[in-house]
């Protein structure tokens, strides 16, 4: 179980929360420019980070609110949380991947 | 127009026999009841503005301004549910308790919501609520983390519901309605265990 701390109400179970995905994902400015390719990419393709992962959370029990948090998607700890329209906290990007014994 | 206020009926009407059955005497004592048609009002108003003073004034001192905190005046109550959303719960009538309230708010940015009917209030105490409540409440209920006059917005069991601690041994329990008949059968089933000696 997971414990993870909403900005406005403290830290709380997981079971309290949904998950909403890679955060800082910014809507095209013209759509309508877009060829489907680039739609396709902004509507399904995210990043798969080893490493510290921002992504969004709700608080959809408790005070209903957004929020992003910086997971680190290989111990689940979570680094930062902070709110929409903070910037995301310099917390290291992606790690790469070992490479496999031979 | 006929009146039919006498054909009202709470959402838990047709289980208070088996709640009253299920209470429990003893060192452990429990029982539930429900404190049906309080009226419930929904605030959303951004804190710290001269609307929300206002809105303060008519309910009777400042609004709550942060998560677990409530106001309380006479029998009425406000709950924080979210930075600019509160819950109004009182013995009052709701419509106008909701003129009142809508009027204080004028024309600023912020809602004003009867929301009587959304949520049923369960009223558990005694020596062993706190128990009951733990077998399905992820919120730390101890007193070094909460208390009288804390509410906070979390889950009993699976079910979403606004927990407010009223007195020491008091939790009003506020799930939707829908979910009012699922709640009440979850305390009484949880409470049967504290009739019986605990077990070391």
């Amino acid at each position: 179980m997971m414990l993870l701390t909403c900005p406005w109400c403290g830290p709380r179970n997981e079971t309290e929360f949904h998950y909403g995905g890679q955060a800082h994902v910014a809507y095209p400015e013209r759509p309508a420019d877009l060829t489907d390719e680039e739609w396709a990419e902004f509507l399904f393709f995210r990043d798969n980070t080893r490493g510290p992962f921002a992504e969004r959370w709700a608080h959809s029990v408790g005070c209903r609110r957004w929020f992003n948090a910086v997971r680190d998607t290989r111990t689940y700890e979570v680094l930062a949380v902070y709110r929409p329209g903070d910037p995301r906290p310099a917390l290291g990007d992606a790690v790469p991947a070992p490479t496999p014994a031979p | 127009m006929a009146e039919t206020s006498t054909l009202r009926r709470s959402p838990l009407s047709h289980l208070h026999d088996r709640m009253i059955a299920a209470s429990v005497t003893g060192d452990r004592a429990v029982s539930v009841t429900e404190t049906p048609f309080l009226a419930q009002v929904s605030l959303r108003v951004e804190p710290g503005t001269a609307a929300a003073a206002r809105l303060g004034t008519v309910l009777g001192g400042a609004l709550p301004d942060g998560v677990g905190r409530t106001m309380t005046a006479g029998t009425l109550g406000v709950a924080w549910l979210g930075p600019d959303e509160l819950l109004v719960v009182a013995q009052a009538d709701p419509q106008s308790l909701t003129a009142a309230l809508s009027e204080a708010l004028g024309s600023d940015r912020g809602a004003v919501v009867d929301v009587s009917a959304n949520r049923t209030v369960l009223e558990l105490s005694g020596p062993g609520a706190r128990s009951v409540l733990e077998k399905g409440c992820p919120v730390d209920l101890h007193p070094r983390a909460f208390g009288p006059g804390v509410a906070v917005t979390t889950t009993l069991g699976p079910v979403p519901l606004l927990l407010w601690q009223t007195a020491p041994a008091t939790y009003r329990l506020l799930p939707r309605t829908s979910f009012a008949d699922y709640v009440a059968r979850w305390l009484v089933d949880a409470m049967t265990e504290l009739g019986s000696p605990e077990v070391p």
